[in-house]
């Protein structure tokens, strides 16, 4: 479970320094597009450093990788024998490359006998969009992070603070993650110095049911967490069904203000707990 | 001999004891100047010279309130270098990188003595490369006006920059084409100095409002710019966008917050830094929310503050010296802007300065150690980078001191086992707060027990330290040379620590 997910550039040693400082539930190490091509070793060096030899780790590493058509790929996806990376996060993927990635992450856990890697499917194409079904369904994706800039490069049209362009885009990773029991993300909003873009980003994205939304400068983090966190009146009311639940025992459905409470409502009312416990809103 | 904060200190100088050792001692005063004759008007620095017959050996002095946009220490220096005088002493309150002049005098010892409460630039570089041929010393601002008044810092002449002056002499840097506020600093040597000549560019027949009193100004010297608007206004107005600054000064805001010193009546003083404005900001929120208003706010004053003026947040400012363009405006106009000199803002001698009534402060620094104690002087290797200011009379009058900073300054940790350079004694100095968590001074168990059940991760000091060396290693330790450049006086006249010849 998580709100927010950070992309720091592999290359960057003093944002890298500060990871667990940051607001973010999770911290991407980026070694794909932030890194110049003349940088690829040098950053995958110093997250392999970082994360083998730092007492100060974030609480949830994800490692974005170099695609699987790269010379690097192979390169990067060692770095899970660090023992600290919780998902990879496979750019550009599509059912083959999920496949490919596969079979490396098993021989490299067979090798070093390593936990099964978890990862993160970054759907940034039409294509990617089209498969995402059987991508949401694969036994190592727990999450999918929706690319928009890449899709709409992929689409030949221009992305808007409204995000209609994105809308059916983010309706397919809502329901694909849903149905399968997964994680949703929202694409990044690349407006970082504006503060009302990013909050109408984030209803946007919330209201049509993403969980969590990625941010590329740490500045973004308190409006994510804030908006994709449960508010205090969702808290508040959950709190008073559950205490119902209690005095109405073996109830399958009881009044409480006049509405009807069964289980699906108890069931949300106990995902906005577990979410605020989570994050300390309690 | 070793003084109270663990230093070496010569034989021949008053150890620092205790910060509140002063209460010991009675207020030393000189008499006020008595001028002898009418204010006189000339055309150029260089007929001040020979009217007041400036000489070798002799002490001038200056303000700072033109900071990095200041002509008229510039053109004293050149006068100094044209008559080939020697073994000046200088005492401006600050120095700024723009004093380039002065470079060359202390090269070629035509300045072997300096008196200041800040240096930076390249004057800092080469007093801190060992080209002073006397000594430095670095006091704090309420210090400076102490040592002034007490006659331990004699002023042959003052060289005072003003912005608008009249016909009998009265100045005042409210308005004027080189306008800069208020000129809080200037006020000691105004009275005690032996000869007083205001600089100005702006003559006006009469002011009705003024700060500098005629009846201390021997002459005024009619310049066609005394300094660069520019350079004057040169404070910052932009708070920090670092992620890492923005999160420091949101958690100093909240931890003030828990701490119950927001509240009503109270009053507080920040840096004018860039982290030091978001504290600002998030204070101010803190105070709208709560629906909270101060007494005042003071220091150098910046357009938040201004704002906060404005909106009703704060009954009164007490502005020693103008940071930007804001302050100045809202100094000329608005009656509860209201100027203090440096004295009535950080003289320990002064009745209840300005610095005991704060109910908190907000400050920076370079350094700080196991004991608490902060160094705003130096670098972590040794040069002059600054100097106290105001940090230590305020860290001393405040109910609450505060520092904040990042725990890795490039690549470098904050904490040292040592600092450097003592600016101010670790018994004033009560909370640190960086982005990883808070260190209280054990000395203040009254904050520990009000933040006992805190949600901010707290920190024994030594584990903040030890913190630190796991991310940045252990920095190899930085050995001192045996010369001594300077000495940073405390406020009472005692010294705290020398300043030793760089190596670098």
């Amino acid at each position: 479970m998580f709100r927010s997910l950070l992309f720091i550039p592999g290359n960057n040693p003093s944002m890298i320094q500060n990871a667990d400082v940051y607001l973010s539930d999770g911290i991407i190490f980026d070694l794909e597009d932030s890194v110049d091509i003349n940088e690829k070793d040098n950053a995958r060096n110093l997250v392999r450093n970082y994360l083998s030899e730092g007492h100060t780790n974030p609480s949830l590493v994800v490692l974005r990788i170099n695609p699987i058509d790269t010379p690097f790929f192979e390169n990067d996806i060692e770095l899970i024998v660090t023992k600290k990376i919780n998902y990879i996060l496979l750019p550009k993927t599509s059912m083959d490359a999920l496949n490919i990635l596969n079979d490396y992450l098993t021989q490299l856990e067979q090798k070093y006998d390593l936990e099964k890697t978890k990862v993160i499917a970054l759907v940034e194409s039409a294509q990617s969009i089209i498969q995402i079904n059987k991508i949401a369904k694969n036994a190592r994706v727990e999450a999918i992070l929706l690319g928009a800039e890449d899709l709409c490069n992929d689409l030949e049209i221009d992305r808007t603070n409204k995000g209609t362009e994105i809308l059916f885009a983010r309706s397919k990773v809502v329901y694909a993650c849903a149905s399968n029991n997964i994680i949703s993300i929202d694409t990044p909003n690349v407006y970082i110095e504006n503060e009302e873009f990013l909050r109408t980003d984030c209803l946007n994205a919330k209201n049509i049911g993403m969980k969590a939304k990625s941010a590329i400068h740490p500045n973004q983090l308190e409006s994510i967490n804030k908006i994709f966190s449960p508010t205090q009146k969702e808290i508040d009311w959950a709190k008073r069904v559950l205490e119902a639940v209690e005095t109405n025992p073996g109830k399958g459905a009881f009044s409480l203000g006049g509405k009807m409470i069964d289980k699906p409502i108890v069931l949300k009312a106990t995902k906005i707990i577990d979410k605020a416990k989570k994050y300390n809103l309690l | 001999m070793i003084n109270a904060v663990n230093r070496f200190i010569p034989d021949n100088l008053k150890p620092f004891k205790a910060s509140d050792d002063y209460k010991n001692f009675s207020r030393r005063l000189i008499d006020k100047k008595q001028k002898q004759s009418k204010t006189v008007f000339l055309n150029s620095i260089e007929e001040a010279f020979d009217l007041f017959e400036i000489q070798s050996n002799q002490c001038l002095s200056f303000h700072h309130h033109l900071r990095n946009g200041d002509y008229v220490i510039q053109n004293v220096c050149e006068v100094i270098q044209n008559r080939k005088l020697i073994n000046m002493h200088l005492a401006p309150s600050s120095i700024f990188p723009s004093y380039t002049n002065l470079v060359d005098l202390i090269k070629n010892h035509n300045v072997t003595n300096v008196h200041t409460n800040y240096v930076n630039g390249e004057v800092a570089k080469i007093i801190s490369q060992g080209h002073l041929k006397g000594k430095l010393i670095m006091n704090t601002h309420g210090g400076r006006a102490r040592a002034i008044e007490s006659g331990d810092l004699k002023i042959d002449v003052a060289f005072l920059a003003c912005p608008v002056v009249d016909k009998n002499g009265n100045g005042t840097g409210s308005f004027g084409k080189s306008a800069c506020g208020t000129l809080g600093y200037a006020i000691s040597d105004l009275h005690y100095a032996r000869k007083v000549i205001l600089v100005s560019d702006t003559i006006v027949d009469q002011l009705d409002d003024f700060q500098i009193d005629g009846n201390y100004v021997d002459a005024i010297v009619q310049l066609n710019s005394i300094g660069d608007s520019k350079g004057i206004v040169s404070g910052t107005t932009q708070l920090t966008k670092d992620p890492i600054g923005l999160k420091i000064a949101k958690d100093c805001a909240n931890l003030l917050d828990e701490l119950g010193v927001i509240k009503q009546e109270f009053s507080m003083q920040t840096g004018a830094g860039k982290t030091s404005l978001a504290v600002v900001k998030y204070v101010m929120e803190i105070m709208k929310k709560n629906s909270v208003v101060g007494s005042f706010a003071s220091g150098g004053i910046t357009k938040s503050y201004v704002d906060m003026l404005n909106e009703g947040l704060f009954k009164a400012l007490y502005d020693v010296q103008c940071f930007d363009l804001e302050a100045i405006k809202s100094y000329h106009k608005n009656i509860n802007h209201k100027a203090m000199t440096a004295s009535e803002y950080g003289n320990p001698f002064e009745n209840n300065p300005i610095s005991n009534q704060l109910s908190f402060v907000v400050l920076g620094a370079t350094e700080i150690d196991l004991d608490f104690n902060v160094n705003v002087t130096t670098d972590s290797l040794g040069s002059l980078i600054g100097g106290s200011g105001g940090h230590a009379d305020i860290a001393y009058g405040a109910g609450v001191t505060i520092i904040i900073s990042p725990l890795i300054k490039a690549r470098l940790p904050l904490i040292k086992d040592r600092v450097m350079t003592v600016t101010t004694p670790g018994t004033d100095i009560d909370i640190l707060v960086t982005e990883r968590g808070i260190a209280i001074n054990p000395r203040r168990p009254d904050l520990i027990e009000k933040l006992k059940n805190s949600r901010f991760p707290r920190f024994s000091i030594n584990d903040l330290y030890k913190l630190s060396h796991t991310i940045t290693g252990v920095p190899r330790r930085i050995e001192k040379t045996d010369e001594i450049v300077g000495f940073v006086e405390y406020r009472d006249g005692t010294f705290i620590d020398c300043i030793y010849k760089s190596k670098f």
